[in-house]
């Protein structure tokens, strides 16, 4: 039998033939998919800055790779670059000659704060008033342009774009949450047209800072339960209480299937469907009855030409908080029906926090691997189940399990709602 | 997929600037005898910013509580985009709107001044400015600032505000992210992934933050101001531009059967990056330079930044592919606008083929008046610090 290169409406399909992985847990997708299946937490005590006064003293920061004093660039491209470097090295290209698109979710990024209060602290100003008028003055007399490359949003796809040899111009987004899902999307739309036969999409973000941490804080975003950092992040618990900033890179090589046989290489999974709807209700809440989200899943099964039966197992957005978790199960079973009892769904989060805008792609790149491998990761500390949620969440352990399709959600502030189903590769 | 790649048509234009508000608007002031700017020299000394006139946003913004939740680069964005969304006749109710796909070229970063000087002030008599800086955010800063500075909630606002709920992508990365916007929504229209799309960007240059961060990299003009193209080696440098500027592209039968007015085509949107080594950078450039387009009838709109060396590259170049074109810096007239550059450009070039108006220089040295009214129209732009494009329209009637 030949196996068919095209899907249910005539376009290409596309394989996944490179993954790569940072997060809290460690660098590779080796070390953290045996962490991961594990019930490894890599919550923990903040240590990059003085949490004096702060109501959350925990985070999933990735430590291991920089030193305390790097920027939130330098960090996002660290992580991007060791992830984008490992899927396309695993997808066998060269990692300085990739030689096709870069699509990259990446944090949104501005002056840090040890800038501003060096500059402060410099002469040349004849204004003593602390403010930007003053910083300004200071800038005429002490131009930086390293500073200025810690404010450009466009800085890490620049030097990722180098570094990687991929070609034209990188495509840097923002969807929030829904970020690393968005740029796998734009990967499959590309190689879908026939623009390319390949694309690496990744999803970085290293910005965990005071300020960031504060802003998530005063929406009462964040959970607060900081006495066993590794117990914080409870997905689908009814003590929930926020979610767990957190940081890392996920990278995934996209790759028409009929490109990824004749090169011979191994593929690890497929990418079926993409889904997405925003929700007008409300910046940071979603519509009361879910109907954007229950769009966003249904447009993503569709698209990949299956049934909510089809779906072995969900990869949950998952975040801790009351509110998504709740929406979330919502939305699934509205779409799922009496199918949602018998279909696991688990929270990577529970284990690697929240990493916002590389959430996507780092779920994605764990989702692939579920179906590779036949295991499902747990959601842990689930100890209190809410009543109001009866999902099947793979409590606390591990689980074999033979599945063919994965639903990945995410849903993100400013109404952003992506889904993708993966397929597996056989 | 593989069908034959379609037209991609502008079907509503909706752009606010330094200039005011509308298409007519500018298009009135780009063809006075002597087009001249509005700027802001004083309140921003020694920079020269294209400040905005005064705005009634309860226009396009109806409800107070949503203004309040936004700072001016949202307010200018989903302003802009509601005038687009108006002047396409796309009615004001959730069924229409709800089809639309959305991709929005976005800066952020909204500061709260006072709260940023407060912390300064309050650290230097610190030994522990870590601990300040936890005390003073976590009591000073207003929880909704956060959703006023995050990339995707422009977008966010316009799905709230507008309606448009279709999908939403934020691209982000100065003039690089309004270069793909178009190279991206056009490429998704041509192949059928997508029938109509709202494009655009904002970008507000009030903001003392934002030139702060330009000047560290010693990238703004500090001179007297010219012109774009007149700024010398030296003396050169960017006069930044607050700028709404947003679209709707569409397919042809989409636009049909609703019977929508048709600007102009979008032929191609081009882009590229790479090392700026001088003959690389001209090269690259050169390369995105659509061939067969020449002629009088040709309008080379240049998104120029003010920096010299780029203009000089991309003037000659330019000389070259198109001996013939005419050709006007945008920028001298608009203040450059990064994210939102190539969107006002575009925009510009959709109202002058449909219109049949002309822009006139503003610096005739160094640009080319048009002969006729343009049927071809060619947007250009070099980022400040990388990425090249160009966007191609073509008139339709």
């Amino acid at each position: 039998m030949t196996t068919p290169m095209r899907d249910h409406l005539g376009r290409s399909i596309i394989a996944v033939t490179g993954l790569g992985v940072v997060s809290a847990l460690g660098r590779g997708v080796e070390e953290n998919w045996a962490k991961l299946t594990s019930g490894v937490s890599g919550i923990h005590r903040i240590e990059r800055f003085d949490t004096e006064g702060l109501r959350t003293t925990i985070c999933g920061s990735v430590d291991f790779m920089t030193d305390r004093e790097t920027s939130a660039v330098d960090l996002s491209y660290a992580m991007a670059e060791a992830a984008g470097s490992e899927a396309v090295t695993m997808a066998g290209f060269s990692d300085t000659d990739f030689g096709g698109p870069l699509f990259l979710a990446a944090p949104p990024v501005e002056m840090e704060w040890r800038s501003r209060l060096a500059l402060d602290a410099m002469d040349g100003a004849e204004r003593e008033e602390a403010g930007y008028e003053r910083l300004l003055e200071i800038a005429r007399k002490h131009p930086d342009r390293s500073i200025y490359h810690t404010t450009q949003c466009s800085r890490v796809s620049e030097m990722l774009a180098d570094r990687l040899g991929t070609r034209g111009l990188p495509i840097t987004l923002s969807t929030a949450c829904a970020s690393g899902a968005s740029a796998i999307q734009l990967g499959v739309e590309a190689i879908r047209r026939g623009e390319t036969t390949r694309a690496v999409c990744i999803g970085t973000d290293g910005s965990i800072s005071q300020e960031s941490l504060i802003r998530f804080s005063l929406l009462s975003a964040l959970s607060t339960a900081n006495e066993d950092p590794t117990k914080a992040s409870k997905p689908f618990s009814k003590d929930r209480d926020g979610f767990v900033m957190a940081e890392g890179a996920g990278a995934l090589v996209l790759e028409s299937l009929e490109s990824a046989l004749a090169r011979g290489v191994t593929v690890h999974g497929l990418i079926l469907g993409c889904g997405e709807r925003a929700d007008d209700f409300h910046r940071t809440r979603s519509k009361p009855d879910g109907s954007p989200i229950i769009a966003t899943i249904r447009a993503g099964i569709e698209d990949a030409g299956l049934t909510p039966q089809d779906i072995g197992y969900i990869n949950a957005h998952g975040t801790s908080t009351p509110e998504n978790d709740r929406m979330e199960a919502t939305g699934l079973a509205a779409v799922f029906g009496d199918a949602l009892a018998t279909t696991p769904i688990s929270s990577n989060k529970s284990m690697i926090g929240h990493t916002l805008t590389a959430a996507g792609a780092i779920e994605a790149v764990f989702s692939i691997l579920s179906l590779r491998e036949g295991i499902l990761p747990p959601t842990i500390n689930y100890d209190v189940p809410d009543p109001k949620i009866e999902l099947d969440v793979v409590p606390n352990e591990a689980r074999k399990a033979d599945i063919r399709a994965v639903l990945s959600n995410s849903f993100g502030f400013g109404g952003q709602n992506a889904c993708l189903v993966f397929g597996r590769a056989t | 997929m593989s069908q034959t790649p379609r037209d991609v048509l502008v079907t509503g234009i909706g752009l606010v600037s330094s200039l005011g508000e509308g298409l007519d608007v500018h298009l009135a002031r780009f063809g006075e005898t002597e087009p001249k700017p509005s700027i802001e020299r004083e309140d921003y000394a020694p920079y020269s910013v294209h400040t905005l006139p005064e705005i009634d946003w309860s226009k396009q913004i109806a409800k107070r509580g949503d203004l309040r939740q936004m700072e001016l680069w949202q307010r200018l964005g989903t302003y802009a985009a509601g005038l687009a969304l108006e002047d396409a006749g796309i009615p004001f109710d959730e069924d229409a709107r709800s089809t639309i796909d959305m991709v929005v070229a976005a800066g952020g970063g909204e500061r709260d001044p006072a709260v940023d000087a407060l912390v300064m002030e309050r650290a230097r008599r610190s030994n522990a400015p870590e601990t300040v800086i936890n005390e003073t955010l976590s009591t000073e800063l207003r929880p909704t600032l956060f959703l006023a500075q995050l990339s995707n909630l422009l977008a966010g606002n316009i799905s709230i505000v507008q309606k448009v709920t279709g999908s939403s992508r934020t691209f982000m990365g100065e003039e690089a992210a309004g270069m793909s916007a178009f190279y991206s929504t056009r490429s998704r229209i041509a192949s059928g992934q997508s029938e109509i799309a709202l494009v655009g960007s904002s970008f507000s240059a009030e903001r003392r933050d934002l030139l702060l961060n330009f000047d560290l990299a010693e990238l703004l003009l500090k001179e007297e101001w010219s012109p774009v193209l007149s700024r010398k080696p030296g003396a050169d440098g960017i006069a930044i531009g607050s700028v709404g500027a947003f679209l709707v592209l569409e397919s042809p039968e989409h636009a049909q059967k609703r019977g929508a007015k048709v600007y102009a085509k979008l032929l191609s949107a081009k882009a590229d990056r790479g090392r700026r080594e001088p003959q690389a950078f001209a090269d690259r450039f050169r390369s995105l330079l659509p061939e067969g387009m020449d002629g009088e009838d040709l309008l080379v709109l240049s998104g120029a930044s003010g920096l010299a060396d780029h203009a000089k590259i991309e003037t000659e170049a330019l000389d070259a592919a198109y001996p013939k074109a005419a050709r006007i810096a945008y920028g001298s007239l608009m203040g450059h606008s990064f994210e939102a550059h190539m969107p006002a450009g575009v925009a510009l070039a959709a109202g002058l083929l449909a219109s049949g108006r002309t822009a006139r220089p503003s610096d005739p040295a160094n640009e080319r008046a048009q002969a006729q009214p343009a049927r071809r129209a060619l947007v250009t732009a070099i980022g400040h610090l990388h990425a090249e494009g160009v966007c191609a329209l073509e008139a339709v009637s």
